[in-house]
């Protein structure tokens, strides 16, 4: 009895211990990094931080951001449904083999993926000499960023709906159909509101990932102010010529986009928790 | 008659294909090819025109062996203290309760969100040489920002949430009944960890240590702005590709890209093999 109550002690101490140590390690790197930077961004006062966004150079690189992120996710949900529901529910040659390599963006260095965007559609790839003959530019363009971005957060939808529709239990679809419903009206009214979940947390992981995405973008795009200046790129440039003050605007921006994401989040986390104990 | 049977037969063959099925499929086929595919196969064509002696002579530049030492000792370095921290968090979320354990849940999330140029900012405030904790550091002669310990740190912020987020839903699913069970049965709670709760995570710690090796080799924004991208002292891989390609030392940055692109589809390779296995 004795022994059991000293470990019980031991026990919470340990607890305690481990619990310390956590929070040294997210406060080290995490809190005190994000109140640092908060302070400092205010230490200017607000109005000195709200020009620094409005400024003409630093709001065009952010009004672009925003609009090529918003464009990219919105396609990513389309295509990322339309592969993760193939790959679960169709059979056909070199299935795995696509299946394994869908990760691959997450694998490959994002240097490395703006580097072969360039030797496929710069001027001397040959995709990119191709078109270029119909007039047609990628790389330091726009379509470029694009391309860059699809690249690299290709997999967030796929890999955030595959296991849904995995667990997907197969009795309602089979309802409807005895009950008469066309294909199209039982992926619309039932596979598509249990997916729904899914595909916005992928849409907002990729949403999140094209605002802050820094090293496809810096090769490929070129990075001319007004033109293909995207907010990390601006932040880095400022940041370089020495002028942390003038990287501040930006940085708060995307840091304050990146929190309002997480909180999106965990609020489709836990209304998708309540919504399964209903049934 | 024999005209009208054919006719029938064909109505017949294109009732009989699934068309949804085989649009999707091959308007997935084909996104896949033009996204993912072609651009593998613009790099190895790229690859085989400059033949190999050109490939080789600038991978062993010692310009680019520098960085790819530097590559490695920080991803060896982030691996260490990433997976022991990432396993006591994980430890701490699932088994423990305290106030505020939500938000503390949300916050390992951090990196995820954080644009690799702003994480490498924040750490240049608060650890630069008029940083709240740089400072402290400056006055024993110690560099934190611009040299390798900030290195270090800014790729163990971008891979924070790897190995965490791996175990965490692996331990909530185990449950404590077994590690009850053995420590009612007088295993200290050592052994408990090393025999029953480590094998259980085992296969998910794996995959979130391959996931994390990928980020630590692969990591650029974060590193370029915390390093000042000193050749010889502060270049990384990635930022040694990066700096050919501004040079515009072509085969510099094709070859590093080359490199890094092999050893990525090792870590896929293994990250497939790890993966059937959980």
């Amino acid at each position: 009895m004795k022994n059991n109550g000293m470990s019980e002690t031991s026990n919470r101490n340990s607890e305690y211990a481990l619990q310390g140590i956590s929070f040294f390690y997210i406060g080290l790197l995490i809190i005190l990094p994000v109140l640092a930077i908060t302070v400092e961004a205010f230490r200017g006062g607000v109005s000195n931080l709200w020009q620094n966004i409005v400024q003409p150079q630093a709001y065009h690189a952010l009004i672009l951001t925003f609009t090529i992120a918003v464009m990219m996710t919105i396609m990513n949900m389309i295509t990322g449904t339309m592969t993760a529901w193939v790959l679960v529910r169709y059979h056909f040659p070199l299935k795995n083999l696509i299946n394994a390599m869908i990760d691959l963006p997450f694998a490959i260095p994002t240097v490395v993926t703006g580097v072969m965007l360039v030797l496929l559609y710069g001027q001397q790839g040959f995709i990119g000499r191709f078109l270029e003959g119909h007039g047609i530019q990628i790389i330091f363009e726009k379509p470029g960023i694009m391309l860059a971005l699809l690249y690299v957060s290709f997999p967030f939808v796929v890999r955030t709906v595959q296991p849904v529709l995995l667990e997907m239990e197969p009795d309602m679809e089979e309802a409807a159909r005895t009950l008469g419903a066309a294909p199209s009206r039982i992926f619309i009214r039932i596979v598509l509101p249990t997916l729904i979940p899914a595909i916005i947390t992928g849409a907002a992981l990729s949403f999140a990932r094209a605002m802050g995405e820094f090293g496809s973008i810096a090769i490929v795009a070129g990075n001319i102010p007004y033109k293909t200046q995207v907010a990390s790129v601006y932040i880095y440039g400022e940041l370089e010529s020495n002028n942390p003050q003038g990287a501040m605007g930006l940085s708060v921006v995307l840091l304050l986009c990146s929190l309002f994401i997480l909180v999106f989040l965990n609020i489709i986390k836990n209304k998708n928790h309540e919504y399964k104990k209903l049934f | 008659m024999n005209i009208k049977n054919y006719f029938n037969n064909f109505i017949d063959w294109l009732y009989s294909i699934n068309l949804t099925k085989t649009v999707l499929i091959a308007v997935v086929f084909i996104w896949f090819c033009i996204l993912i595919v072609l651009p593998l196969f613009g790099i190895a064509k790229a690859a085989f025109e400059n033949g190999a002696a050109e490939f080789f002579t600038s991978l062993i530049t010692s310009e680019a062996q520098h960085a790819f030492k530097m590559t490695i000792m920080i991803t060896l370095l982030t691996i260490l203290i990433n997976t022991l921290f990432g396993v006591i968090l994980s430890v701490v979320i699932v088994r423990n309760q305290f106030r505020g354990k939500a938000f503390f849940e949300g916050l390992v999330d951090l990196p995820f969100a954080v644009s690799p140029v702003v994480a490498g900012f924040m750490l240049i405030v608060l650890f630069g040489r008029n940083g709240l904790i740089g400072r402290l550091f400056e006055m024993h002669q110690m560099k934190i920002i611009y040299a390798f310990p900030g290195m270090l740190l800014a790729t163990l912020f971008v891979t924070l949430p790897f190995v965490a987020r791996e175990i965490i839903p692996v331990l909530k699913e185990f449950g404590v009944q077994q590690e009850e069970a053995a420590y009612v049965l007088g295993a200290s709670r050592w052994q408990t960890f090393w025999k029953v709760t480590l094998p259980s995570i085992k296969w998910g710690l794996a995959y979130g240590i391959t996931l994390s090796i990928a980020r630590s080799i692969g990591e650029f924004g974060a590193v370029l702005v915390v390093s000042g991208n000193i050749i010889y002292k502060t270049q990384t891989s990635t930022l040694h590709i990066h700096q050919s390609f501004t040079d515009f030392n072509y085969t510099g940055a094709l070859s590093g890209a080359i490199a890094l692109a092999f050893i990525s589809f090792i870590i896929i390779t293994g990250m497939q093999f790890v993966n059937e296995r959980r």
